[in-house]
């Protein structure tokens, strides 16, 4: 069982130190993408400016279900974050990020904005793409663990990347996805596309937006964090494979144009079944 | 509690964004307009990015004259812009009209329907004039009071 010390230890690092951290590499993401494409960029601290202005803003609200919405998903991803610094249950972590996801998309869909809707249906076939991936991914932690707790993963002699190497990369197409990159970019037109304007996030502006940045900050920790239990038997190989792992994404993300929602489902299921069947049989040979 | 609304108070002209209306112009004023925000530029060094949102923009960018057909679409957007906000008014047609200003279909500058805090003259404007509009637009946005 845990300690007190360290439960207070993973809810601290949990709530405080992870949303800073998790802005500071959007921060760091926004200056790599504008060198790839030969700007000079943002300074490292811009998404903390971007949010410290945003909640100085004028409260806006079509309803006040898209306020609740909001603090839902915020409290709902930093809760998935708690849970895995306390090494809980990734079943568990898994269905509390969910909750949040889900969320998002009734607060765009408590809206009639045509631009908030098409969002709202968009992210709602991303959920529906990346979340059974993510299921595949633990379920083959599991079969290879033998637990869904991630001081099971812990306990491992080795890196588990070294077993599940094609898993790894079924939870990348999943994650990309989940961050809503290009070619995925299709909920919410991250960069300058705007054919439907901001998408699931059209219609919450000034302080429920930044709750929403916050709550992105948050996901971006725990997503690197699922990545991270993939070298799990040393610190330095655990920040080497996460920093590979999110340059990889910011170069798919500036190499590639958006694809569209059908091409999104087709591959990601079909690449993602195949290579966890693979990954799995090679398992119990 | 201080620092905190400090810090909001200097993040916000640390993160402008923009957004920019074309209110019937030749086009000769967004080009230069959306030149800013090409590598030459990068108006992102400066956290200014170009959003679509009226509900997510601070700065309202108008370039071009108002005409009775588009003033309605003019004031919408702004009223639909969270406070505090600020508009630029770029392009001779923007100020004043231009050499459109005596036309019967044509309302005048863009001060005639909403408030504007900084001019941009020009036909058109070079970016750096932009940029400059800009810059001044946004003191006036930092001294504006907390919502």
């Amino acid at each position: 069982m845990m300690s007190i010390l360290g439960f207070l230890l993973a809810l601290v690092v949990g709530v405080f130190v992870a949303p800073i951290l998790g802005g500071l590499i959007t921060g760091l993401d926004r200056r790599i993408t504008a060198r790839i494409q030969s700007r000079l960029g943002p300074p490292i601290l811009q998404p903390f400016y971007d949010v410290a202005k945003l909640l100085g803003k004028e409260k806006l609200l079509n309803n006040s279900w898209q306020a609740f919405c909001a603090y839902v998903y915020l409290v709902a991803a930093a809760t998935s974050v708690v849970l895995f610094f306390m090494q809980s249950d990734l079943l568990l972590i898994f269905f509390v990020q969910a909750v949040g996801a889900v969320f998002l998309v009734i607060g765009a869909m408590s809206v009639p904005s045509p631009y908030s809707q098409i969002g709202a249906q968009r992210e709602l076939i991303q959920v529906l793409t990346y979340e059974p991936l993510l299921v595949l991914v633990l379920a083959g932690i599991y079969v290879h663990t033998g637990t869904f707790k991630i001081s099971g993963i812990y306990a491992l002699e080795e890196p588990m990347l070294l077993k599940l190497p094609l898993l790894f990369l079924v939870l990348g197409y999943a994650l990309t996805i989940k961050l809503r990159k290009s070619p995925f970019d299709i909920s919410a037109s991250a960069h300058a596309h705007q054919e439907i304007v901001r998408g699931v996030y059209t219609e919450f502006s000034g302080p429920y937006l930044a709750i929403l940045e916050i709550a992105h900050f948050y996901e971006v920790i725990l997503i690197l964090g699922l990545v991270s239990l993939f070298w799990s038997t040393s610190f330095v190989g655990m920040l080497v494979l996460v920093a590979l792992t999110y340059l990889a994404e910011i170069l798919v993300d500036n190499v590639s144009s958006r694809m569209t929602w059908r091409w999104m489902v087709t591959s990601a299921w079909a690449v993602g079944l195949t290579l966890t069947l693979i990954n799995l049989l090679s398992l119990t040979m | 509690m201080q620092a905190i609304l400090d810090f909001i108070k200097s993040s916000r002209i640390k993160s402008p964004w923009l957004m920019h209306f074309d209110c019937g112009s030749c086009n000769g004023c967004d080009i230069e307009t959306l030149a800013c925000l090409t590598p030459v530029y990068d108006v992102e060094r400066f956290g200014i990015v170009n959003v679509g949102n009226p509900k997510h923009a601070d700065i309202l960018i108008v370039s071009g004259t108002v005409n009775h057909r588009n003033k309605k679409v003019l004031a919408n957007l702004y009223e639909q812009m969270p406070h505090p906000k600020v508009v630029v008014a770029i392009g001779a047609c923007g100020l004043s009209g231009g050499v459109f200003r005596e036309a019967p279909n044509v309302v005048g500058g863009i001060d005639k329907v909403i408030p504007v805090d900084a001019y941009v003259p020009g036909c058109p404007p070079k970016p750096e004039a932009i940029i400059d509009g800009v810059v001044l637009g946004l003191q006036k946005f930092a001294e504006k009071s907390l919502a």
